[in-house]
């Protein structure tokens, strides 16, 4: 039960050479993903001393390890390299780097300033192209270094894939313990890699459906307990959390507006789900539907005017788009089974869902207007998609089969790269931090 | 990666209570010895006397029952949990006969208080399924109000699918999840 403190993290600008233009050498779609990993080679930092070699292999470690989750790079094992005489302030030999086939090269040096802060000077290079892509550096608290080294991967990928980064972020997660009839649920967060896990609630009564706000200080979330459900707003910094009040009914299902200033839910009232908004500055609630049916997980669009939501008006459970107002409510799923859980992309082209047909359970998306619908995923019981912030990479999760204890997971919306994230214990309810500042 | 440092703390606190425990006997005097046991006097108990009664006819014994009013007369009585079909909210015909019962009883027991949670299974996800479950918790508080009981007597929640009754993975076990279970919240005995 620590506060979560964010860190900012001083970016100095590009530091030594021109900038070249995106290598864009990782070519992805949505439709295929990547056939091939890009190999790249992530050569560990140089440091003037021990100590700041120790960190500059580290670093270089937690890169690679970032650059291959996302499926899209293929890290060469450093005992191939053959160039170990790198200096940052030098152009690699080019030659020794294609032997081994690197595509691209990232170096760097970590320098411990005379303050003890962390300071990593980093270049990428197009190897075959024989120039510089990127070089940047980046200055931290000595015990920030992880955060430093998500930085350079994020800048790697985007140089090398156009699209942004996800890297320096972090998830929130229910941490599932105890028997399945009597479960504890805790609110839990790790930085995106696994590194740094802790618990940010005590297990004393039952928390579901975490989601951080767009600045990614807070959390609103579920809390249910033997007599009441409501819904919460936990800030990470100080630990403090509100009650977004009692309605005299049950309160769920909570989201952020993307800028932050509203949270739209759904609120039960004699055995009928609606959806709300509420202003959080003025607390004036609006209701949204009036429907006799289950309304309920609202999710916004990126430009904070629509609302996707999960709807049984049409007799079974279907995804549903309509404005702010609730005026032009339109039906937007129209393939067979149930359709629960619609997520919008940060980005806006897709609506991540879990899709229920034929006994599994599927996360799949689609295009806001229902267009272009994928299955992503299969299993006994997949669920609650929630988006990385570069709308790229969705985290789920899986039961494998009944009784299997929940685990998360993330797949890239090509449906490739399914594997399990960095967590090995049973956890639900996954939610995405936007890239940290 | 283990998560978290509960498991240091536990153990912190374990010692330290350790301690404690053994300071506090550190600090009480020794108790009193105890003072010596005289030897035991022998002794000859005189033969018992003859009981020339007529042996005792039989009695039946059988256990009274729970308590009038109690939970576990509503329990066993009434019965505290109705079940649903899949992803319906309809209360079933087995069901009405159960919360007939249950009105009965409320009626008779008026100053119980009793909250209706909703439940699901598994084969649906978290959000819908409390909607789901408060579909039900509100369909049997329905047909209660409309069997004469007080709607100021009953609240309602669902639990969606977050404590399951049986945690097999049989199409029984399914059914069983799916439920509305009527808990006595104030005014019952035990």
């Amino acid at each position: 039960m620590r506060p979560v403190v964010y860190a900012v993290l001083a970016l100095l600008t590009v530091v030594f050479g021109a900038a070249a233009p995106a290598l864009a050498a990782v070519e992805i779609n949505v439709n295929r993903g990547v056939i091939q990993p890009l190999p790249i080679a992530v050569a560990p930092m140089t440091g003037a001393d021990a100590r700041a070699q120790g960190i500059g292999g580290d670093v270089a470690r937690v890169i690679a390890a970032d650059l291959e989750r996302s499926g899209f790079f293929k890290p060469l094992s450093p005992d191939s390299f053959i160039q170990r005489d790198l200096n940052v302030d030098d152009t690699p030999r080019f030659n020794d780097w294609k032997t081994i086939n690197a595509q691209a090269l990232v170096n760097g040096r970590a320098t411990i300033e005379p303050d003890g802060r962390l300071r990593v000077d980093f270049r990428l290079w197009d190897t075959f192209g024989e120039k510089q892509v990127l070089g940047l550096q980046f200055t931290s608290t000595g015990e920030d270094w992880r955060r430093i080294a998500h930085k350079v991967a994020d800048a790697v990928y985007k140089a090398m894939t156009g699209e942004d980064g996800y890297f320096d972020t972090r998830i929130v997660f229910v941490a599932e313990s105890g028997p399945r009839k009597s479960k504890v649920k805790r609110l839990a967060i790790m930085d995106q890699d696994g590194a740094n896990p802790s618990y940010l609630t005590e297990g004393s009564y039952l928390v579901l459906t975490p989601r951080f706000s767009p600045n990614g200080h807070q959390i609103t979330y579920m809390a249910l307990r033997a007599d009441s459900a409501r819904v919460y707003i936990l800030d990470l910094e100080t630990n403090r959390q509100e009650s977004l009040g009692n309605f005299q009914g049950m309160v769920f299902s909570p989201r952020f507006s993307p800028d932050g200033s509203k949270v739209a839910f759904s609120v039960d009232r004699n055995g009928n789900t609606d959806v709300y908004t509420m202003d959080l500055r003025s607390r004036a609630v609006t209701r949204v539907t009036t429907d006799a049916a289950i309304d309920t997980s609202p999710s916004f669009s990126p430009d904070g005017r629509q609302l996707v939501f999960n709807s049984d008006r049409g007799g079974s459970p279907q995804l549903y788009v309509m404005n702010l107002d609730g005026s032009g409510v339109h039906r937007i799923s129209f393939g067979q089974g149930r359709y629960t859980t619609p997520v919008w992309s940060p980005k806006g082209d897709f609506i991540a869902f879990t899709r229920q047909q034929g006994g599994e359970f599927h996360i799949g998306v689609m295009k806001p207007d229902g267009s272009d619908e994928r299955t992503l995923t299969t299993s006994y019981l997949d669920e609650s998609p929630a988006w990385a912030p570069n709308g790229r990479v969705l985290i789920f999760s899986r039961e494998a089969g009944h009784g299997s204890p929940p685990r998360l997971y993330t797949v890239d919306i090509s449906g490739q790269n399914l594997r399990p994230a960095p967590y090995n214990l049973p956890a639900t309810d996954p939610t995405w931090s936007p890239l940290l500042k | 990666m283990s998560p978290i440092t509960s498991s240091n703390g536990l153990k912190f606190a374990a010692a330290f209570g350790a301690v404690a425990a053994l300071s506090a006997c550190a600090s009480h005097p020794k108790p009193p010895e105890p003072a010596p046991v005289a030897s035991t006097p022998s002794y000859n108990p005189p033969p018992p006397p003859v009981d020339n009664r007529p042996p005792p006819r039989e009695v039946a014994v059988a256990p009274t029952g729970p308590i009038p009013g109690s939970t576990q007369d509503f329990v066993i009585s009434a019965g505290d949990r109705v079940y649903f079909d899949y992803d319906q909210y309809a209360v079933r015909t087995d069901g009405r006969t159960v919360l007939d019962k249950q009105a009965a009883w409320l009626q008779r027991y008026a100053q119980v208080a009793v909250r209706i949670e909703g439940n699901c299974d598994e084969r649906g996800t978290r959000e819908y399924n409390f909607a789901l479950g408060a579909r039900r918790a509100d369909s049997i508080k329905a047909y209660l109000i409309d069997r004469g009981v007080s709607p100021a007597r009953i609240t309602t929640i669902s639990y969606g699918k977050e404590r399951p009754l049986d945690d097999g993975s049989s199409e029984d076990a399914m059914a069983k999840n799916r439920n509305g279970h009527t808990a006595l919240t104030s005014g019952a005995g035990n």
